[in-house]
Order: structure tokens, then sequence, then C-alpha cells
């Protein structure tokens, strides 16, 4: 997800000018045929009709968003009323992806700003630190997390141990642990945007504000915050914007009540109660929705280098 | 100096970082410690043993886990050189091309695979070939892979390339070397150290695919992160760990490599 504002840069040269298009051309093949091109199959296959086991027919319809949006009742002759399903499962993944997103900042913001205020040569190390997990099998560290949160697992026996509780406590199987879950597997890309933005900060702002008499946490609020507003920013959409999509953590922490969009997507295309233009139809709605979220970053960011520079 | 470092340092946020790192590396400590547990249950800790290592290549199941480690080795070595001769090409077109129209849509084109969530380019990837009628099996595996895996390695290719300065192609094209002999003789060796970087990061991102891999393999192939993931709806298993705790090695040692191939060039 980190592409966006990465990718690009300002070192520009002509050498290979002459010969651009034949260098680019793998890159547009590549690409526009096994990602954008499907991605176009996608919209197109969300207005197709069902067919029975799986796949589609070739006939125009709206009836997968129809059925995203309303209840027609079992023949579907009724009058049209709202269907609470599906937007119930979007509102959950809303709303789990950003507790998630909230954990992550309360804990990635301080190992940010702690990282950023190491000396030179040692920073690159926290960075790494930081960074491994990220490249560490997701489907590896969510199992790793689900033997972890067990009732009879080491969590509990630890906490069984020290006395803090009488009795294991359920974590497996609720919204807490695909919070947790979420939480987890994102926390690396809540830490590096905030990190690069911090270490572009300058101190001298926080002695100014200490010189004027501001107390540490007036400072941190008035005037770190705000000028690292666009690491932040970056931090969270980037923690988000996986976590509202995901399968793995929603799937093997939370079971079958705490479903998410994932899972309902993932569903959709499963042995042969499959709906594919309804799972076409969910797979573009929920690409609208992180296209918004992105374009929001994009014109925050924008907005942010644009004060940088006066 | 010390009235300064005062105004930088807050206290507490030193314990956050240990908590987040706890929180980061404790999952993988334990499941590495597990691994090598005696007992067959997995509850109980009954001292060091090597043999879930010694189920996993040996036991009932190591013929399903062979096949799925080839697959996904063979996948991964495949898809990370491909992607990355493709990469290596696009940094240099964009990097080396001047100024040009489509050049933010290019940049546009290859991040694409990481702005689309990973859910929904596995299902426009199954869609697309049930569409043109390719049977799902080991090649659409690899194709979808190769094609994901170019934006992890084009950014540290890009990135070295950008460091370079263009005078040292011209100074070759200037002592008669072809465009192509510049490339290959000069750019190329000293861009090499984010070409390898590239790789290994496209190879860990190829090895690790479960969401796309499960869309787009088919019945019958498997590469090791479906394999788990078959295994652990069953319930988490002893050789389960040990499988996990031998990729978790693999994914930091290249990682690790990556890290130290692109650093030592840097300082020099």
């Amino acid at each position: 997800m980190a592409g966006a504002a990465a990718v690009g840069g300002s070192v520009r040269s002509e050498t290979y000018a002459s010969a651009r298009n034949w260098l680019l051309l793998p890159s547009w093949a590549v690409l526009g045929i096994f990602v954008l091109a499907p991605v176009a199959m996608m919209l197109v296959y969300s207005f197709l009709t069902k067919e029975f086991r799986g796949g589609v027919i070739w006939e125009f319809t709206l009836a997968a968003y129809d059925q995203f949006f309303f209840d027609r009742g079992l023949f579907g002759d009724e009058p049209a009323k709202i269907e609470w399903t599906y937007i119930l499962i979007f509102w959950r993944s809303i709303w789990q992806a950003g507790l998630a997103t909230v954990l992550a900042l309360l804990i990635g913001f301080p190992t940010a700003y702690f990282i950023a205020t190491r000396p030179a040569h040692t920073r690159t190390v926290w960075v790494f630190l930081i960074t491994i997990p990220y490249w560490v099998n997701l489907l590896i560290r969510t199992v790793s997390m689900k033997f972890l949160l067990r009732d009879q697992g080491p969590l509990n026996d630890f906490l069984l141990w020290t006395g803090l509780i009488d009795d294991p406590i359920r974590i497996i199987n609720t919204n807490a642990a695909v919070q947790i879950g979420l939480f987890y597997s994102y926390l690396p890309f809540m830490v590096l945007p905030i990190y690069a933005s911090v270490e572009r900060y300058n101190f001298a702002l926080s002695e100014a504000a200490a010189d004027l008499y501001a107390d540490k946490w007036t400072t941190l609020r008035r005037i770190v915050i705000p000028s690292v507003r666009p690491g932040i920013v970056a931090g969270c959409i980037l923690v988000f914007v996986p976590s509202l999509g995901a399968f793995l953590a929603p799937d093997l922490l939370g079971g079958a009540k705490n479903f998410m969009i994932g899972s309902l997507i993932e569903e959709q295309f499963k042995g042969n109660a499959g709906n594919w233009p309804f799972g076409a139809a969910a797979s573009m709605i929920l690409l609208t929705l992180v296209l918004i979220i992105l374009v929001f970053l994009a014109r925050q960011q924008a907005r942010a280098e644009r004060e940088a520079t006066p | 100096m010390s009235a300064r470092g005062d105004v930088r340092t807050y206290s507490g946020f030193r314990a956050m970082t240990l908590v987040c790192l706890v929180v980061l590396y404790s999952p993988l400590i334990i499941v590495t410690v597990y691994s090598f547990n005696a007992s067959r249950s997995i509850t109980v800790w009954e001292g060091l043993s090597l043999q879930w290592y010694a189920d996993v290549f040996w036991g009932p199941e190591s013929g399903k886990f062979k096949q799925a480690a080839i697959n996904s080795f063979s996948i991964a070595l495949i898809a990370a050189t491909m992607s990355t001769a493709i990469a290596t090409s696009a940094a240099t077109g964009i990097v080396r091309g001047g100024r040009f129209r489509l050049r933010t849509a290019s940049l546009g084109l290859i991040s694409l695979p990481l702005m689309v969530p990973e859910i929904v380019t596995a299902v426009a990837t199954l869609i697309f070939f049930n569409f043109i009628g390719f049977t799902r099996g080991y090649l659409t595996i690899l194709v979808a892979h190769i094609a994901f895996c170019i934006p992890f390695a084009y950014l540290p290719i890009q990135a070295r390339m950008q460091g370079i300065e263009d005078t040292f192609e011209q100074a070759a094209q200037d002592l008669y070397a072809t465009k192509a002999q510049a490339f290959r003789r000069v750019l190329l060796p000293m861009m090499m150290p984010g070409i390898i970087a590239g790789f290994l990061l496209a190879f860990i991102v190829s090895l690790d695919d479960f969401i796309i891999t499960n869309f787009v393999k088919g019945a019958g192939v498997e590469t090791l992160p479906t394999a788990i993931f078959g295994s652990v709806k069953q319930g988490i298993k002893p050789n389960i760990m040990a499988i996990s705790t031998m990729l978790l090695v693999v994914s930091i040692a290249m990682v690790t490599i990556s890290y130290v191939v692109s650093k030592k060039d840097s300082s020099t």
C-alpha cells in the first residue's frame, strides 16, 4: 500500500529517452493484462446474471447490486426494503478496521517518535526491527496470534500465573481477537510513515515552545502532532485500508460470527454455493471505498507539500 | 545539550516502544519455541525435541508438504526473476527516460497492485482467468505472482537508480559504447544492489502470498501457505509450527540480506 507516495522521485535523466517505450512495454503489458484488465472484467461481471454452479450467464442485470442494498422478499415480488445484512457486514468491517487503526496509532506514534529521536546510527537498526515482522508471512503471523490467544494458550497461562485473572478469558472468536489480529498485522505500516515525518520535524520548534513556557504535553499536542500530521494520516490509512479488506485475521481469529467483507467476498467464489456477480459487486464496492480514501490521502499530501514549500 | 534532550524526549515513549516490539515479536518467538516441544499436545511443554521437524520431512504428511514446498519455491524463483527483469526495464524507462506524458500513468500502473486491496486483485484475477478460459493451476498462480511482485521489485531498483548520476553512462557513450553496452557494462553493475534487494523482496512476497494464490490455484495444486491454511483449519498441530518456523527463518534471512546489500552500497 505504501507505493502511491513512494513511487516517483526527483532525479531525472534522459540517457534512455529514445528506448523509453520499449523499456516500459513489458510492465505495461503484464500489469495491463493481468491487473488492469481483470479489474475491468470484474466490473463487467458484477452486472451479469449468476450461474448456479459458480460463474456467470452473459445477461446484463443490476441484480447483484440490488441484492446488496435491497430486500425484495423470497420471490423478489415484495416492495423493496433496505437489506441490512451486507451493509452491516461492511459497517462491521469499517468499525473493526477503525478500532485496529486507533490501537495501532496509540502504540505506533510513541514508538515512531522514540525511534526518530535516537542517535542517527541506531535509528536504522530500530527501523529494521520494526520492518522485519512485516516481511514474515502474514498467514504464519496470524496463526501465531491464534496460538497465543487460545483459551489454554500462552497469554492466558501468563495471566493466570500472574494472578490477574482466576479463569482463562475467552479472546479467540471474539471481535477483540479480530481487532488484535488486524492491529498486529499492520502495526509496522503505522510506525514507518510517522517515523519519516518526525525525523524531518524541526525540534527547534519544540525548544521555542518550551522557551515560551509551554509544558511538554502541550508542545506535543499543539506543535509536534500538527507538524507531523501527514505522517499520521498516511499511517492511519495504511493500517485502515488493508484491515478493511483483510481475510486472514477475521477468518482465523474471529470465527463465523465475526464476518467481515473479505470473508463475504471469498464465500462467493468457493465451492458451488457462490454467486460470482454478487462477489464482483461487493469487490467493486470495497474498491470504490478504498479509492475514495486513497484520493483523500493524495490530496492531504499534496496540501502538506504546498504548505511546506511556500 | 541536556536541556535540549529534555525538550525532545517524553517519558513513557520508551516503554511504549518496548510494548510495540513485544507485540510484534512475542507471537513469533512463542511459535518458534513451541515448534521444539516434545509433547504431542500443543498446550503442555515437555522439553526440547526435534521430532516435529522430523515429522515435516518424513512424517505421514511429508509428501504433501514437499510438493507444496516445490511449488512455492519454484513459483517464487520464476516470479521474482521475471518481475525483477520487468521492473529493471521499467525503472530505466522512468528514471532515465526524461519527461514524458505517460510517466505518471506508468507509475500509477506499477503501483496499482499496492493500492488495490489484495482480495479484490484475487477476485479480479480469478474472473479474468475464467473469462479467457484458462484452467486454474500452477501456471495461473505463476502469472498472477509475476504481476503483483512487480511493484515490490520496482521500488528498491528505482531508489537505487535515482542515486546514480547519469554522467557514468554518458562517459561510456562518449567513449563509443552503444546505449546497450553502456547499460549492460556500466549502469547495470552499479544498479546491482537495488536489483538484488528488489529480487529478494519479490521472492518473499511471492513465497508469502496466500489470498491471491488461494483464489487462482485451482483444485489439487497447493503452495506452502495454502497447505498450512488447510491444515490450520483443523486446528494448530505441532508440525505446522515447525514449518512456520522454517518459513519464518527463510523470510528473515532474505530481508536481512536485502537490507545488508542495500546498506553496504549506500555507504560507498
